[in-house]
């Protein structure tokens, strides 16, 4: 009894003094013109630095899926005077780490390096991104490597859901199609094509920059430039908007294994939409990534149907969705599904309480400076803001305008965001009770 | 992710990432319970780790998966606290919460703004001693590990055919048996099966308290001794004897053939020494043995030679697992290119191996793995969380706070003639398991379809 009065009494007051994330950002101007969003932390040697090029995998044209991926798989591998093992040995030399990764929206770059070697990792960084070989026998090796991870894919009943999904989505949009390709399309990349990727991809028109660690805004300044020498001003141009069309219904994937993955959304809500964080805090209570959401509490808590079962707003670049993903036994994928509609239209009908706003506005507010907790973690946020179109205030005004949310507001979103008879589900596997 | 964790995986290159320029404390309260509290002052956060000395090695036959059945029932109730509830006040207060079983430990743990500290202790405390749940509880969170073992094994072929090697691997040992546990054994777990493990091995006597973050350290462990201090140790609790491996006298070779193999591999998995406290050279040797031969994804020795030069492999690999209270393991692996098969590919890996141990190391690619070892001391500083887990990991095998933060010292004094030496093993394969993991052979597919 002692014990639950204390709990009590530390719950009221964690709720009267919600935490404000203790971030401090400099927005930073390079003399040729470079936008960065700065978090200076001197107590580490070493400085995390992101970049996001837009555009990403949707660049490709349809004949050349794929060039975007494999030319950015590319660029660590042979540089200026260097070949794959000497950039490789180098990047070593430097303890830098360095990472390129192309997905659907975005081309992005990641860097931690050490203070003292400041100069020499921004070069090394700079000659990947202007001036990569693409080394006829670093082409093939790493085109093999794709096509070999393309061939799992076909064989990996998520992906294969998630694929499906996309193509029922956006048809013949480049949303619609896996950004890797496919097996044709990488086995005809030529080096035409990945030059091509290459100058449309990485530009400065299109580019998100963040950082975090042992460096002031001067020095930041100072460097950026450094890394954008010889990097073009403009890229390719970034496709129209793709609208979701997914039908109503249902469509099965014959896949030989234990479970069915089931993949399920409709339409959802752009990122610039005004309303977006509220369609965002509606999410976090149905379907979240975390325990204690309806989906979590109704198919896997009271039903034993999932070990997890959540949903998300896939608002991207050029288009919206909002989606599920959960896997269940074979047998069990009938009443997983009429149990998902039946919540989608429920939460449609009667929204949330306002014991689940005031709970959820908690959990969101008190949960916001965890995402702030290391150079390399805040250097990735700082570009994702700008990308997104944040404000450079928005750290501080985002609690208050998440506490600002009301019940109304907040179930008129889900009266919008929701519509159980628009629901399109995708189910690879061997589903049992399924027309 | 919104998913019980269950780590499959031990510490490889990770324990590279020890480290220790900020001040780690550590103490053990009058009931058993050890203590470590990390300085890290950057953010307002806290994370807030219990680690139990105990895991799926230690499981009774005939209830594999028991261990980790009742880190699922932790979440369900004490006397005090609803089923569900700890999660809900976690998640009411901003935090985050997870928990995660090994053969050799369990650890629970949460992630909070740096406030919220004291609320999270006490309900890890009362946990530690009080849980209570019934069978409303039990019987659906069977199914759910159930679903568990569909989703995140069954479903993944090369989870199965780990599932497979590791089983091979160990003739006696309990590493052999998956975390998880077979499942017609779970199915027929009970939650009086869960609470007797609970009674045996649970309580403050049997476990290590990590806290890192931005706290005080000594306000921390008078908070500590405040809250955890009054749990009474268990006397009920006592070491699980568990089998040792008899001497391996024959290799072991498995094929395992599912149709949803994307790309087949070979895998070679050794029995190799762990990290032994006050003596750490051994496991340091091996773990620059796999950086050498397989941390990096172009420069290392086996992908320089068998995808750079020979252009047989897709990709290569060596991996080094000391984190363990009994055996570790030593891991090859090859991914042929198209049009080479797997037989050609071992012999072309154990090629490759045999060359290295006998024609000895190149000084720059040693000076570069050493350099990299160096820096990665300071990067580790970065991920406060990784730090915390270090500690409960190495605490919970019976590592000292000066083996975790001696590791990168120990890796310093490594020469590369420890190296070769070390590395002899690899050319005694009775110690070890090959597996092929490929499509069905064209007979048997042709079997299936007659």
């Amino acid at each position: 009894m002692t014990r639950l009065l204390a709990l009590t009494a530390t719950l009221f007051i964690a709720l009267a003094a919600p935490l404000r994330a203790e971030v401090s950002i400099t927005p930073v101007t390079s003399d040729s013109g470079l936008q960065a969003w700065l978090v200076e932390e001197r107590s580490i040697p070493f400085v995390a630095l992101e970049l996001i090029f837009a555009g990403g995998a949707t660049l490709d044209d349809d004949a050349t899926a794929g060039a975007t991926s494999l030319m950015t798989a590319l660029l660590s591998e042979g540089a200026g005077d260097l070949d794959a093992q000497a950039y490789a040995a180098r990047s070593e030399e430097l303890a830098a780490r360095i990472g390129f990764d192309a997905g659907r929206d975005t081309v992005s770059v990641s860097v931690r390096f050490l203070t003292e070697d400041a100069d020499a990792v921004i070069d090394h960084v700079r000659m990947a991104l202007t001036d990569p070989r693409f080394d006829a026998d670093a082409v093939e090796r790493v085109r093999g490597q794709m096509l070999s991870k393309l061939r799992r894919d076909a064989l990996d009943p998520n992906t294969l859901a998630s694929r499906a999904f996309a193509q029922a989505a956006y048809g013949d949009h480049p949303y619609g199609r896996a950004s890797d390709g496919t097996v044709d399309t990488v086995a005809a990349l030529d080096i035409d094509a990945l030059q091509a990727a290459h100058q449309g991809a990485i530009a400065r028109d299109r580019v998100f920059i963040g950082a975090a660690g042992d460096i002031d805004a001067d020095e930041l300044a100072r460097l950026i430039d450094r890394l954008f020498d010889g990097i073009p001003a403009e890229g390719a141009p970034i496709p129209d908007r793709a609208e979701f069309s997914a039908p109503a219904g249902l469509e099965v994937i014959p896949f030989d294994g234990p479970q069915s993955v089931i993949a399920f959304g409709h339409d959802g809500i752009a990122r610039d939409d005004p309303d977006f964080l509220t369609a965002y805090v509606v999410n976090e209570v149905f379907g979240g990534g975390r325990f204690g959401t309806r989906l979590m509490e109704s198919l896997r808590v009271q039903r034993s149907l999932t070990y997890g079962v959540g949903s998300f707003l896939a608002s991207g670049l050029l288009g919206e969705s909002y989606q599920g993903r959960m896997s269940t036994d074979n047998v069990n994928a009938a009443a997983a599904i009429d149990l998902l509609r039946e919540e989608w239209a429920q939460i449609a009908k009667s929204g949330i309480s306002a014991d689940d706003l005031s709970r959820i506005q908690t959990y969101l507010t008190g949960a916001y400076p965890l995402r702030f907790d290391g150079n390399a973690a805040i250097a990735s946020t700082m570009a994702s803001m700008q990308y997104q179109g944040f404000d450079i205030e928005y750290v501080n005004i985002r609690n208050d305008l998440i506490d600002a949310l009301t019940l109304d507001q907040v179930n008129a979103m889900a009266a919008r965001l929701y519509d159980a008879d628009a629901l399109h589900f995708v189910v690879v596997g061997q589903p049992e009770g399924l027309e | 992710m919104f998913f019980r964790l269950t780590a499959f995986v031990v510490i490889g290159l990770l324990a590279l990432r020890a480290a220790s320029a900020e001040p780690v404390t550590h103490t053990t309260l009058e009931n058993g319970l050890e203590v470590v509290v990390i300085e890290d002052r950057r953010a307002p956060v806290v994370v807030h780790m219990v680690w139990y000395k105990v895991g799926a090695a230690d499981e009774p036959p005939l209830q594999s998966g028991i261990a980790h059945f009742l880190e699922h029932l932790m979440f369900k109730g004490t006397d005090t606290m609803d089923s569900g509830e700890f999660s809900r006040v976690v998640e009411a207060n901003g935090g985050r919460d997870n928990a995660f079983t090994s053969w050799d430990y369990t650890g629970y743990f949460q992630r909070v703004a740096s406030d919220r500290l004291e609320l999270m202790m006490q309900m890890e405390a009362d946990r530690m001693a009080n849980l209570s749940f019934t069978e409303d509880d039990w019987l659906p969170e069977r199914a759910v590990i159930l679903e568990e073992r569909g989703q995140v094994l069954e479903s993944r072929v090369g989870g199965q055919f780990n599932e497979a090697m590791m089983a091979t691997l160990y003739k006696s040992h309990p590493y052999g048996i998956p975390i998880i546990g077979w499942r017609h054994e779970m199915e027929t777990l009970t939650g009086q099966n869960a609470m007797d493990f609970y009674d045996r091995h649970y309580g403050p006597n049997n476990a290590i308290l990590v806290i890192a973050g931005d706290v005080d350290t000594g306000d921390a462990l008078d908070m500590a001794r405040h809250i955890y201090g009054p749990v009474p140790a268990n006397p009920d609790i006592a070491p699980v004897i568990r089998p040792n491996e008899p001497p391996h006298l024959a290799e072991r070779r498995l094929v395992f053939e599912d149709a949803r193999v994307g790309t087949p591999y070979v895998s070679r998995m050794y029995l190799a020494p762990v990290r032994r406290t006050g003596d750490q050279s051994q496991a340091a040797a091996l773990q620059m043995l796999a950086a050498l031969l397989g941390g990096s994804s172009t420069t290392s020795v086996l992908e320089r030679r068998l995808n750079f030069e020979q252009g047989i492999a897709l990709s290569a690999w060596a991996g080094y697992s000391g984190m363990a209270r009994d055996y570790g393991t030593f891991s090859l692996g090859i991914a042929p290119v198209d049009g080479v098969s797997l037989e050609d590919a071992e012999a072309a890996l154990d090629a490759a191996v045999a060359d290295f141990l006998e024609n000895g190391i190149d000084q720059a690619q040693f000076d570069r793995v050493r350099r990299q070892i160096k820096a990665s001391e300071i990067y580790a500083l970065d991920d406060m969380q990784g730090r915390a887990r270090q500690y409960g990991v190495g605490l919970s095998i019976g590592l000292g706070v000066d083996d975790i933060s001696g590791w990168v010292d120990a890796l310093d004094a490594v020469t590369p003639d420890d190296v070769i030496a070390a590395g002899q093993f690899l050319l005694d394969r009775r110690n070890s398991v090959t597996g092929y993991l490929t499509q069905p052979t064209a007979t048997s597919t042709s079997e299936v379809t007659q």
